[in-house]
């Protein structure tokens, strides 16, 4: 019974352990996070949600069959939309939960036509029927389909301009649920694209892995600097979230790109670099959101501006937010440099088995990557530092208490996660091997990625490679020399004094960097896309005497500007003009429906 | 035997990295008709810095005392990757170009965070800018070690140093890294070592609270940071084909010979930085971009295997 609608590939496998491996920790910071956060009715109505989506997700991933796909696809999306809607004390909610509603919405309707299209050839709603049924599918038909899956699928896993809803629905729901909701169930949508493009349909037209590449390089950096912009720590987490599925596409995109040329080797590694960086960053995001989510308790504000301090007061969050900030930032020897790294030699083997223009789409695709990666580490040393660091900037962040034990311990669980993803690479990757091989129908069996144990190395041509391990131990003792070298044989003493304030009286936080200051020069020099705003008004007691000053800056949200909010003028003038025909007799809608009869009798052998 | 030309050879590396900056600094001075500080100046603000108390301001944490050893430790290990003299060692394979911009990254990252840690807004500043410049410094070195990876066939530095003769597109994209190294090295047109402006500095600004000790850790750190970007410039202008340990004398002349690479480039990181004004900030986005379209190019030229 189970084997007709459940299937355990290693694809689904490997996406059952990122689920398993965000949703544990999630489930026991909860148990600390929603004391005294919610109502016992809340709590309550919280938990049992959290169980369905969390099972509604390992069905999705898990099903066999499109119709039980569709029906745990859609569980996951309302059960969600109810986790982002529950704190209904915030005017927020309600509006994050209907752009989220509709958007997830918009999505499934075009996951829904493509199945339809699919079923329609295969006559069947079995994965493998359907597998084999789609290799016989004409040109025109595949490629429809392939659009309709990557807008339904893109949806969910927030592709630019398809995100929109992401940095509203994710911070609104509870820090542990946004844990999951950016760590996992985005990743669902990522098992959606392996599993049906690459897996079912199959890829054969080149330009598909070239379109996904080209979302993903501008997902990336949209995401990415946006969330630079951002002073919601939490929005911020899911701006970063949009950038990794950027990351996490380019090596899909690569691998679709690969296995349409017959590169089955290069597919596959490319796949494990997208599927390492798919785990990984369950791992970080899932731990930031952790960690914020305990900030955000603590001082019941969102806005980092009015953080500051907080490692005094919070030592144990603050040190999983920095472990957690050096992963997301690619930093060796934590497990987003393996992933990173990993998508950048992709991107470089790929190109040096192409020819021509190919050859500098792949090297510019890389050089894109690199600097997504540059300014992630500059989100995060904003992020880590405007929160926690220097003195507190408000009496928030100064009545700021350690959250409580079960919290940390789902914190925590996560940060050794991080090290050991990171240390373990080579090992993780022979798994991975297996999965990207079963995802692309390759024996990869018999390619060998490593070296031993110990060192990251695609063997196709000459030596490129990494040794984690190594790198921790090299950074260790190093870090210890420099230790012993301060150490050694001190005896002039050290002074604790004030931060020099060059002569005022009394430095205090309204001297520290802010995060706007911090960005300001990503601001300035992506003026072209942020196109920011600025006010500033001096506010005057009399003429002579100007008594305070305003200062006010935006940047233009560009995507509901000028793609979103022309969209909705457009429909509710249609929706306007359609009322028309809705006058309210009994008569009309009678003749309606006989003319509708009608037609269909009359067309119904055209269907 | 191995492992103890590497440690050899990581010490050689530490001990002669001040020595760069000292020249740079007379070289300047001397075209300036003033007579400066000897070259080995920089040694002696070392031990200096050395023996003198420390000042730690009450507002930073933990992140500020641990910054200098993170620092030093990315440094040392980026230059226990690079193959100085031994290019058939262990480590050869290990010596990835792209892990090492990630290992320099670790560095900065923990520098700036301990910039903010102060609470001081110079060192925000420093910081901001900091993170500003190598966010777009990242996107050049990525192309022009893809360019340099599509000629050699690998990311390893070693790989580079099999090479006979140059290349047009390693030649370009050692000019890009050229104008990398001067904003990664702090040096006018994108910083000035010189100034304690609040205006220009960058890496001066993040590292004002710092004394004593930990200001010396920093400033080796940096020394030796410079010197690995002088030694990849090298390698790619004046690559060596086939090093050969038989007897002294060989082995003295390649030591010589890679001394004078890297001095070579120090004069020229003089010549450049006498003869240019700091730039605004903003411009340096225009001075980055120029390294890009370099890079690019680069690039280009490594496609059509020129």
């Amino acid at each position: 019974m189970i084997s007709t609608f459940l299937l355990f590939d290693p694809l689904s496998l490997f996406f059952l352990t990122v689920i398993g491996v965000v949703s544990l920790p999630s489930a026991i910071y909860s148990l600390g996070y929603f004391k005294g956060e919610f109502t016992p009715a809340q709590k309550n109505l919280a938990w049992s949600l959290l169980v369905f989506f969390v099972a509604s997700m390992a069905v999705v991933v898990t099903a066999r069959h499109i119709i039980v796909f569709l029906i745990a696809w859609e569980i996951m999306s309302l059960v969600s939309y109810f986790l982002v809607v529950l704190d209904t004390k915030h005017e927020k909610s309600i509006q994050a939960g209907m752009i989220y509603i509709t958007m997830t919405h918009v999505g499934t309707a075009f996951l829904i036509a493509a199945f339809f299209v699919m079923y329609k050839h295969a006559l069947s709603f079995d994965f493998s029927v359907l597998k084999t049924a789609c290799s016989t599918m004409p040109e025109t038909t595949r490629n429809m389909v392939f659009l309709f899956l990557l807008i339904g699928f893109g949806t969910k896993a927030g592709i630019v301009p398809l995100h929109i809803w992401l940095p509203y629905a994710h911070p609104q729901a509870p820090s542990s649920i946004s844990s999951i909701m950016s760590g996992v169930m985005i990743k669902t949508a990522i098992y959606g694209i392996i599993r049906f493009i690459l897996f079912i349909l199959g890829v054969n037209s080149p330009w598909w892995g070239v379109t996904l590449l080209i979302c993903a390089v501008i997902t990336c950096l949209v995401g990415i600097i946006y969330a630079l912009m951002e002073h919601d720590i939490k929005k911020l987490l899911a701006y970063s979230s949009v950038e990794n599925i950027g990351i996490i596409l380019l090596g899909v995109g690569l691998s679709m790109f690969f296995s349409s040329i017959h590169r089955p080797y290069l597919a596959v590694f490319s796949l494990i670099a997208g599927l390492y960086h798919t785990i990984n960053h369950a791992i970080f995001k899932g731990l930031l959101f952790l960690c914020a989510g305990s900030v955000y308790k603590a001082t019941t504000t969102r806005d980092i501006e009015k953080y500051g301090g907080l490692i005094k007061t919070m030592p144990h969050t603050a040190f999983y937010f920095l472990i957690g900030a050096m992963a997301i930032s690619g930093l060796p020897p934590l497990n987003g440099f393996v992933s990173e790294w990993l998508t950048l030699q992709a991107f470089f083997l790929g190109a040096f088995t192409m020819t021509g223009g190919m050859k500098l789409f792949f090297g510019l695709c890389a050089a894109l990557l690199a600097l997504t990666s540059g300014l992630a580490a500059a989100c995060f040393v904003k992020a880590f530092g405007v929160t926690f660091l220097a003195l507190p900037r408000s009496r928030y962040a100064k009545d700021a208490k350690e959250s409580s034990k079960s919290m940390r311990y789902g914190m925590l669980f996560l940060s050794i996660l991080t090290v050991i993803f990171g240390l373990s690479a080579a090992t993780i990757m022979k798994w991975l091997a297996i999965v990207s091989g079963s995802a692309l129908s390759v024996d990869s069996s018999a390619m060998s990625f490593s070296l031993n144990n110990f060192v990251l190395a695609p063997q196709i041509i000459k030596i490129n490679s990494v040794s984690i391990p190594f790198l921790a131990l090299a950074l260790g003792i190093f870090g210890f020399a420099g230790f012993i070298i301060y150490r050694h044989g001190r005896k002039e003493k050290i002074v604790t004094v004030q931060t020099w304030d060059c002569g005022y009286y009394k430095l205090d936080a309204r001297n520290e960097y802010t995060a706007t200051a911090f960005s300001k020069p990503f601001r300035v020099a992506f003026s072209f896309f942020l196109l920011p705003y600025r006010r500033t008004q001096k506010i005057r007691e009399s003429f002579y005497h100007v008594k305070s000053f305003a200062y006010e800056t935006h940047t233009t949200p560009v995507f509901r500007k000028y793609i979103y909010f022309p969209v909705l003028a457009v429909m509710f003038k249609t929706a306007k003009t359609m009322r028309r025909i809705q006058p309210g007799s009994i008569h009309l809608y009678l003749a309606y429906i006989f003319v509708t009869l009608l037609l269909l009798m009359l067309f119904m052998n055209n269907f | 035997m191995t492992i103890l030309f590497i440690f050899l050879q990581l010490l050689l590396f530490i001990a002669l990295a001040p020595f760069f900056s000292g020249l740079i600094t007379k070289i300047k001075n001397n075209f300036r008709m003033r007579k400066g500080p000897g070259v080995l100046q920089p040694y002696h603000n070392l031990a200096k810095l050395f023996s003198k108390g420390e000042t730690v301001s009450e507002t930073s944490s933990w992140i500020f005392k641990t910054a200098p050893f993170v620092v030093m430790a990315s440094s040392l290990t980026a230059a226990l990757l690079i193959p100085v003299f031994i290019l058939s060692s262990p480590l050869r394979g290990m010596s990835d170009f792209i892990a090492l911009i990630f290992i320099f990254s670790l560095g900065r990252f923990f520098l700036s965070l301990a910039a903010l840690d102060t609470g001081s807004s110079f060192s925000g500043m420093g910081s901001s800018r900091e993170m500003f410049i190598s966010s777009l410094v990242e996107p050049v070195v990525c192309l022009a070690v893809f360019a340099l990876f599509l000629q050699f066939g690998s990311t390893d530095i070693s790989a580079s140093s099999g090479l006979h003769g140059q290349s047009v597109s390693s030649l370009i994209v050692a000019c890009a890294l050229f104008l990398i190294t001067l904003a990664e090295t702090s040096r006018v047109p994108v910083d000035n070592q010189e100034t304690h402006l609040e205006l220009t500095m960058v890496h001066e600004a993040m590292t004002l609270e710092y004394s004593g000790r930990s200001l010396a850790l920093i400033e080796m750190s940096s020394y030796i940071k410079q010197m690995i970007w002088f030694f990849l410039i090298a390698q790619i202008v004046f690559p060596i084909n086939k090093p050969e340990f038989l007897n002294l004398s060989q082995t003295s002349f390649w030591i010589l010979w890679y001394l004078t690479r890297l001095i070579l480039i120090a004069i020229t990181v003089a010549v450049v930085e006498i003869s240019l004004a700091k730039m605004r900030l903003f411009r340096v986005v225009d001075f980055l971009g120029f390294a890009l379209v370099l890079s690019i190019i680069g690039a280009i030229c490594a496609v059509l295997g020129v």
